[in-house]
């Protein structure tokens, strides 16, 4: 099957204006008649539970943390990009349209990154109105700063917290709505299963997380924002409970999964350093802007850093990539650290680190002047190593980070179910096989705020309205699936915790389809994945009933979809016989180390359907068109 | 270089809201010190889990001091030892070979026990519907740079923003007071332009809410200012209580 994005006509800088007039019209007093189920409450959702409730439709939001404000989009350090041009340096919406394009290596659908562009202004607008703090300079106006893979200073932000308070813009808003009655918000919910009812998304099936019972929800229409699967490699620097579950429901239920392969390996986060470890931290990216990347230049190097001379230091960005030095994107950084690393040339008791060395930022502007920048992320280094970053260099490596792949969706946000739309991190569109720094939060927030508000209309316009009951067949058989999967997963009574099968999957994972893939590896990791989840059905052991509160259980429901699903992962990565963004497969490299994407034979989306438990998936493809951009070789030299 | 300790724990159980609790003792072996406290937790519950056991509940998710969803009474104190530290952020380095830890949930009429050290908190959610938001639908904002807010009063009000939610304050007050949980999100809005509109209604409805939910007066003890691991300052209650009276005095509300 080719996949049709749904992409309007007409010049590339008309089609959004020109399909929201296109767009049929949900009239005002019939907004009250529809229900939206709305799934997870972090910036897509949030934004998107909140602004549906304000033009009127009846939303139920749903998020398995005990309140809305602590989805995971909180941890988002840097900052939101807007192409406002306030520092006057040549930025524009072309220009923030082209950069993110380019740094997704062209495997973005052009019209998506395009309309992302048109709406970061407004974004910026609507929080500032919000009552969010932004960062100003001593005029009282909005300051920026620099973020990876752009020439501009485009990044707004509000100290090291930017998602954090726009986060809480969306929160407040949502509570608003909630007040109001317009949402109908329930927290401590994990969504278990997707309703289908005659071929459209009309429900969900949800475990209460306090008493264990299973509810049904119906709905004219089902909004996922559920973000990424990045924990499927165990350490990362998700949240404990970020997971894929209510994405491979859907694609159970017939969503296609699009580029799964593409997972973002964040450059600067702090280091593993034990088995115990439960998560990895990240540094900001923001720190590149004043952090000199660097290490010994000679291989095995034990000295401390203090005691190494400047001419033996390489600092290897700024050598390799002139133009754009510690500021290149976040796939090339990553994947250079890694080959320091593999040369020998790695810091720290472990010898997987370089050093992030703040001491020319600080001779040069002053301690004050980095503290009041990056005061908060120094004082979360400080207390999770020990180490202090105004005397030290930091020793930072990559950690996975953000997952590209999603749900796949058309224009409309829409999957390929109608009636379910994907929003955020947990769908694929915009950042192709890289994501740039400071993009997450403006995806998010345009489809939560801008994007979906609109498109949503157009296929509740042209659907008979909520007459739906959740005693239909549809909700009950689905409820009993579920039910019949908990009671199984309790039966398994083995003797090996789920922590142990998930941590297993964890290095299988970052091993063999990490940083860097081959096609040996990705065989064998396929292999190895399948018997790990066969002995996992064998031998996983999970306390406590599941009719009370019983995190042993949420856990284990997780990291049986992630042992499916790390298989899809691998399929996929396989299937896509180039490099491109942050899939780099070895045999597929520029004679300088760089990705070599192969856009004849994959300038597209690779789009999986189930087929059912065991079998092989169906490869569907999208064709991606490049009208406004021209296909380069990406160059940060 | 990592250095390991032994550890007692004197844990906080209880299998229901309504169920009575008490404490268990547990022992933690080998402990790293490079472990945050959550991990050390993980070690035990997999050893519990190892063992026939039911795992100890606790309410986590980001692990980078930011969500606000983890939080528990070390040792008589909120988030443990540490100034302006959550609990996934302590490290056990901040231990010594041999102690022992007492390990309870955040207690308050106003927070219900769910399960061992995980509470309700959703009651400062209702503090939050009440008037914790600035009423601006999507659409209609003007240019950001519109409105010029001196680079002072804009830090001041990130200060009081920086809050995670995490009820700290109230579990460490005498009186379980919401005070400076509130006072952060009025005071926010209160310093800003845009908060201006709406500041004496948000003052008096966020005031009695918190009030009808059972949480406590403030008495000036500023254990809550002590506690709080994002370091929020009691200036903002002072500011919330001037925002109260004027309104009380000076504005149409109820």
């Amino acid at each position: 099957m080719l996949l049709d994005g749904k992409v309007p006509g007409g010049p590339i800088a008309e089609k959004w204006e020109r399909h929201r007039f296109e767009l049929k019209l949900v009239n005002p007093a019939n907004k009250r008649k529809f229900n939206i189920i709305v799934v997870g409450t972090g910036l897509g959702g949030g934004a998107a539970a909140a602004t549906l409730a304000e033009l009127g439709y009846c939303v139920k939001a749903f998020c398995f943390q005990d309140s809305p404000r602590r989805a995971h989009s909180i941890a988002a350090q840097g900052g939101i990009n807007a192409a406002k041009n306030y520092p006057n340096d040549g930025d524009s919406v072309h220009r923030l349209f082209y950069d993110t394009v380019k740094g997704g290596d062209f495997r973005a659908r052009e019209a998506n990154v395009h309309r992302l562009a048109e709406c970061s202004n407004l974004i910026i607008d609507h929080c500032v109105a919000q009552g969010i703090p932004f960062a100003r300079d001593y005029g009282g106006l909005l300051a920026n700063r620099s973020f990876g893979g752009a020439q501009v200073s485009r990044t707004f932000y509000a100290r090291g917290q930017t998602g954090q308070q726009l986060l809480l813009g969306a929160y407040s808003s949502l509570s608003r709505q909630i007040a109001d009655g317009k949402v109908e918000m329930f927290p401590r919910r994990e969504m278990l299963d997707l309703v289908m009812v005659n071929g459209h998304a009309k429900g969900i099936v949800v475990r209460n997380l306090i008493t264990g019972a299973l509810e049904r929800h119906a709905a004219d229409a089902v909004v996922l924002a559920t973000g990424g699967y990045g924990n499927v490699f165990f350490l990362s620097t998700n949240a404990m409970g970020s997971n894929v579950s209510a994405s491979f429901a859907a694609y159970r239920k017939g969503a296609l999964f699009a580029n799964p392969c593409f997972t973002q390996i964040h450059p600067t986060c702090i280091p593993v350093h034990g088995t115990y470890q439960s998560k990895l931290t990240l540094m900001s990216e923001s720190l590149r802007n004043d952090g000199r990347v660097w290490v010994p230049k000679n291989p095995g190097d034990k000295r401390p850093p203090h005691q190494i001379p400047e001419g033996e230091r390489d600092y290897y960005l700024e050598s390799k990539y002139p133009s754009f030095g510690n500021l290149v994107p976040r796939d090339v950084a990553s994947r250079n650290a890694k080959e320091q690393c593999d040369a020998g040339k790695g810091v720290g008791d472990t010898a997987l680190a370089v050093y992030l060395d703040f001491g020319d930022a600080i001779k040069r502007d002053g301690e004050d002047v980095i503290r009041k920048k990056y005061g908060n992320l120094f004082q979360m280094y400080e207390k999770i190593t020990a180490d202090d970053p105004y005397q030290t260099p930091m020793m930072i490596y990559p950690a996975v980070h953000y997952t590209m792949g999603g749900l796949w969706v058309d224009y409309n946000l829409m999957s390929n179910v109608p009636g379910l739309f994907v929003l955020g991190e947990a769908n694929f569109s915009d950042h192709g096989a890289n994501r740039l720094g400071a993009s997450a939060l403006m995806q998010g927030l345009a489809d939560g705020y801008f994007v979906l508000p609109y498109t949503i209309g157009g296929y509740l316009a042209g659907i008979e309205k909520g007459r739906l009951s959740t005693s239909d067949s549809a909700f009950v058989e689905t409820e009993k699936s579920v039910q019949a999967r908990i009671d199984k997963l309790q039966a398994i009574n083995g003797k090996r915790t789920v922590d142990d099968f998930h941590r297993r999957l964890g290095l299988i994972m970052w091993d063999h389809c990490g940083m860097a893939r081959n096609n040996a590896g990705l065989e064998k990791a396929r292999g190895m994945i399948r018997d790990l989840r066969a002995e996992f059905w064998e031998d996983a052991l999970i306390p406590g009933s599941g009719e009370t509160f019983n995190q042993s259980l949420e856990k284990a429901g997780r990291v049986a979809d992630f042992l499916e699903f790390g298989e899809l992962m691998v399929i996929d990565a396989l299937a896509r016989q180039e490099s491109c963004g942050g899939h780099f497969n070895e045999a597929f490299q520029t004679d300088e180390n760089e990705a070599q994407r192969d856009d004849d034979n994959f300038a597209h989306v690779a789009a999986w359907e189930y087929k059912g438990e065991g079998q092989d998936p169906e490869f569907h493809k999208e064709a991606l068109k490049f009208e406004n951009v021209k296909l380069t070789q990406r160059s940060y030299k | 270089m990592t250095k390991t300790i032994n550890l007692t724990l004197k844990v906080w159980r209880q299998s229901g809201p309504d169920k009575k609790g008490r404490f268990e003792t547990y022992n933690a072996h080998n402990i790293s010190t490079d472990m945050s406290f959550l991990e050390m937790l993980d070690v035990v519950n997999e050893q519990l889990t190892l063992e026939g056991k039911e795992p100890i509940a606790f309410d986590h998710d980001c692990r980078e001091g930011i969500c606000g969803m983890c939080g528990c009474v070390v040792n008589g104190r909120a988030h443990g030892p540490e100034k302006g530290t959550t609990l996934c952020q302590l490290h056990m380095r901040h231990f010594n070979n041999g102690d022992v830890i007492a390990i309870e949930p955040f207690r308050a009429m106003a927070f219900k026990v769910i399960k061992d050290l995980a509470v309700d908190r959703s009651a400062l959610d209702k503090v939050m519907q009440a008037g914790g938001f600035i009423s601006a639908n999507v659409g209609g904002a003007p240019d950001a740079n519109a409105l010029p807010i001196a680079q002072e009063t804009a830090e001041l009000s990130m200060d009081a923003a920086q809050c995670i939610g995490c009820g700290a304050c109230v579990a460490s007050c005498p009186n379980a007071s919401a005070m400076l949980f509130t006072s952060a999100k009025v005071s926010q809005f209160a310093l800003l332009p845009q908060g201006r509109p709406e500041a004496a209604k948000r003052a008096i409805k966020m005031v009695r809410t918190m009030d009808a939910l059972g949480f406590g007066n403030c008495t000036n003890e500023r254990e809550c200012e002590a506690e709080c691991p994002k370091e929020i300052k009691i200036t903002n209650i002072a500011r919330l209580n001037r925002e109260f009276i004027k309104a009380s005095f000076g504005s149409s509300e109820e």
